[in-house]
């Protein structure tokens, strides 16, 4: 496959930087494709925006660092204002649709949302809204099987909460092939 | 220990490459973008048996692991930067003591307290030379999370083996960059175990040196009554103060690693059979290199890559060999000129030099390097 | 009668091979040593599982005299070198020996550090109110008035109370004494050697040489006759009020001996605690 980039952005609390984990652990330990992740480090990172970035590539990847992603994720307005002239121009955007204006979206950009917060929050806890977007994010590119997702998760999130956070998983995952189906039969 | 594939950045490989190796002592003081590696330690080191302690300041942290190493320990201490240039008393003690010592070194934008966050490649001088007086040490240079694995565990190998400071040179971007990592089974390790002497004490002279120049060590509490000093010293440790004891051991110090450079220094080599063009990077930088050499080819240049692992020694006889025979070297470093001179200086009159300088805080476009590519193949 | 010794009773526990030493007459260092090999034989320590830690300085010199695992380390770090060989190993007895510029102004903070932490060495400071082996500069110890190279006119500065100091940072053991009080040196190190913890022994020592001279004080012998006079032992006495003046009475004592857990055993405890069945324990290397 030819090299693919990914960011992920939003707040601090919103588990950004996990939610990039369980992707590149899925596409590199469980898919074996290569996976490149960064993220941005320093007072950002902990204050109140953050954001997470993986290359994932069938080569080696060399360039460490994304520039213009061909998919963009956000989960707050911040977050949107700041990345979202970075997307390349036949770029993927996800976004939390509660969380951010739909008119302060650029039109001409391919663009799904989902209610991820209040979603997780129907599940019990808020703060598997992560996952939830993992499993939209997984319905909507070929970054990760969702096999290998599922798997990435049992590795990465805290013990007792594996069932929770594949739910959401499952939530979000269900969400975005429904959308998708929807994108292709309009009519239906 | 943990064995398999994971997902980690070069910091916790780091510290699972440290794990891999034996270290049962590590001593730190906090400092970015280096402290996640002894975070992780202190996390792991207990339940496999094992110390961490942080210090007050990395003066104390690179002289307790010195102290532990003396009582047994297999030890290492990581610090960044500004922490660096402290830790570089003690670089000199392990160097002129033999203590066997790994110092990772997490490089960021400098001088002073420079850029915590971001990469930089600007102390690769001061590893060589930065403690004063004259000595030897062997450093290394990963460019992934997997290489921190594995470094690590040849780093403690290679501080046992010739006794001097091992420094692996990390950076922000491969410290902080996640990947796949593989760690063997520990039966697939391997792991030089320390020279100990097998000489009885009334025979035994701490820094008398077998035929290789490396002595054996014994530790504190064997009944040896060993002294260890850093002032300059005979074979029995004991202080010597004049010339003659001075070259007999200082020369000692830097031939041990002079006369094995060609078995330490170690290289990467890619498509440098028909190179006009030799690029050469280490670390990170290296592979940002590789995409602009790709680039290069694709417009059907000859270029090839030579990217040190081992970057001190350096691989001297390497560069001298290519230069009998390539168009130029270009360096692709994060600073404005450090290893460039060695290049330079091996490669003399037969071949160009020029270099591709960075002041740290991102890494270099690859579109830089493909146009000094093209500049050094007219 | 028993017939007289006929070698030194001290012999066995130095380099013969390395004397003579660089200490001058009159100095005081060596009369600490000699009660440290007192303190040895008097404390039945197996002598393969004793080290010596230096710093650097006349008294630094220390661990190239004694015939034991002997460590001469960087300026001012010969406690993070003691800390980290005592972790590896815990079986050791470990003592610091260096003097007040080694410990006290380059090594201050890992002083107060270590005692805070409480580990488990033994430090001995040999305090002579100035650097003697750079020739004779103002030390954090130089009392008010007196004078040195670097203080021509006399030290202004307020000096440490060691004591004190080590008893604040968190010492579990703190004496007193001077290069006068052999018989006094020797009974606190045999207690600092059975004492789980800090311990700090501070000994007051001429240096004829460049102290002495330069404030007109006398040579070694004046020394001792004045640390005899001056010197009132009250153990047990509030290191707060034990601060030296430059001529005036000098408290000695044992001031502080008391319990606290180690750094090795507050280690174990809260991780055992924690970790439970998972903690791996440490026993040393």
């Amino acid at each position: 496959m030819a090299a693919s980039g990914i960011r992920i952005a939003g707040f601090g609390g919103q588990g950004v930087i996990l939610a990039g984990m369980v992707i590149g652990n899925a596409a590199a330990i469980h898919d074996g494709k290569f996976v490149t992740m960064t993220q941005s480090f320093g007072p950002e990172a902990r204050g109140s925006s953050c954001s997470v970035q993986l290359i994932v590539s069938g080569e080696p990847i060399l360039y460490p660092y994304l520039t213009q992603p061909d998919i963009l994720v956000v989960m707050s307005q911040e977050a949107n204002a700041r990345f979202g002239a970075d997307l390349k121009a036949d770029g993927l955007l996800l976004y939390e649709q509660d969380l951010i204006q739909a008119e302060s979206l650029n039109p001409r950009t391919r663009r799904y949302g989902i209610p991820a917060t209040r979603f997780a929050e129907e599940l019990g806890r808020k703060l598997v809204l992560n996952m939830v977007l993992v499993g939209f994010v997984t319905a909507l590119t070929g970054l990760a099987s969702p096999e290998a997702v599922r798997k990435a998760i049992r590795d990465s999130v805290p013990k007792g909460t594996e069932n929770l956070n594949l739910a959401a998983f499952e939530k979000g995952l269900a969400y975005g092939q429904a959308l998708v189906v929807d994108a292709c039969h309009p009519a239906a | 220990m943990l064995t398999g594939a994971h997902f980690l950045d070069g910091d916790q490989a780091a510290c699972e490459g440290a794990l891999a190796a034996g270290a049962n002592f590590a001593a730190g003081y906090p400092i970015t973008p280096s402290t996640e590696i002894v975070e992780r330690f202190a996390v792991r080191v207990p339940t496999v048996g094992g110390i961490f302690l942080q210090m007050e300041d990395e003066l104390a942290s690179s002289m307790a692991v010195v102290g532990a190493t003396w009582g047994g320990a297999k030890a290492f201490t990581v610090t960044s930067g500004p922490g660096f240039s402290l830790m570089m008393e003690h670089v000199g003690y392990a160097a002129m003591t033999e203590t066997p010592l790994v110092l990772v070194n997490v490089q960021r934008g400098g001088p002073s307290t420079g850029l915590p966050t971001l990469p930089g490649q600007g102390d690769m001088m001061q590893a060589r030379w930065g403690s004063h007086g004259d000595y030897e040490i062997i450093a290394l240079c990963p460019n992934s999370p997997q290489e921190c694995f594995d470094q690590m565990i040849e780093a403690f190998n290679l501080t046992e083996e010739y006794r001097t400071p091992v420094l692996v040179m990390m950076d922000e971007c491969v410290g902080h960059m996640t990947e796949k990592v593989v760690i063997p089974p520990a039966e697939e390790i391997k792991v030089l175990p320390r020279r100990y002497t097998t000489l009885p004490p009334s025979e035994y002279q701490p820094f008398r040196p077998g035929p290789d120049g490396i002595p054996e060590m014994v530790k504190a509490g064997d009944g040896y009554r060993i002294h260890v000093t850093g002032l300059t010293h005979d074979e029995q440790g004991y202080p010597a103060m004049d010339w003659r004891a001075q070259h007999k051991l200082v020369s000692r110090l830097v031939r041990k690693i002079r006369d094995h450079a060609d078995r330490i220094a170690r290289c990467e080599e890619d498509g440098l059979e028909d190179a006009d063009v030799v690029v050469v990077a280490y670390g990170i930088t290296s592979r940002v290199a590789q995409r602009a050499i790709q680039m290069a080819r694709a417009e059907g240049l000859r270029v090839g890559l030579l990217r040190p692992v081992v970057v001190w020694p350096f691989p001297e006889r390497r560069v001298r060999e290519l230069a009998q025979r390539v168009h130029a070297f270009v360096v692709v470093e994060m600073n404005y000129g450090q290893m460039v001179y060695e290049v330079e200086r091996c490669a003399g009159d037969q071949a160009r030099t020029l270099l591709v300088p960075h002041g740290g805080g991102s890494v270099h476009e690859p579109e830089e390097i493909l146009k000094a590519i093209r500049e050094a193949m007219e | 009668m028993s017939p007289l010794p006929t070698i030194n009773p001290v012999e066995p526990f130095l380099r013969a091979e390395r004397m003579p030493h660089i200490w001058c007459p009159g100095c005081g260092i060596g009369t600490t040593v000699n009660c440290f090999a007192r303190a040895l034989v008097a404390s039945k320590l197996p002598l393969d599982k004793v080290a010596v830690v230096s710093g650097i300085g006349c008294t630094g010199r220390v661990a190239g005299y004694v015939h034991l695992d002997s460590f001469h380390t960087t300026h001012g770090r010969a406690i993070p070198f003691a800390t980290g060989l005592k972790l590896a190993r815990p079986d050791l007895t470990v003592v610091v020996y260096s003097g007040d510029g080694d410990l006290i102004a380059i090594g201050g903070n890992h002083f107060i550090h270590a005692a805070r932490r409480n580990v488990d060495i033994k430090v001995i400071c040999v305090n002579n109110f100035t650097y003697g082996m750079t020739g004779g500069q103002v030390a954090p110890t130089t009392p008010v008035g007196a004078t040195a190279t670097t203080t021509p006119y006399g030290c202004f500065e307020r000096p440490f109370n060691l004591p004190f100091l080590a008893e604040s940072s968190g010492a579990v053991y703190v004496a007193r004494w001077t290069a006068f009080h052999v018989r006094h040196i020797a009974h606190s190190m045999v207690e600092a050697f059975q004492k789980k913890g800090f311990s700090f022994i501070e000994i007051l020592s001429p240096c004829p040489t460049l102290y002495q001279r330069r404030n007109k004080m006398g040579d070694g012998l004046d020394t001792m006759h004045f640390y005899k006079q001056h010197s009132v032992i009250k153990n047990g006495a509030n290191t707060r009020d034990v601060d030296i003046n430059l001529q005036g009475e000098i408290i000695v004592g044992k001031f502080v001996d008391n319990e606290r857990p180690t750094l090795q055993q507050s280690m174990e405890q809260q991780l055992r605690q924690t970790l439970r069945d998972r903690y791996a324990g440490w026993g040393g290397v």
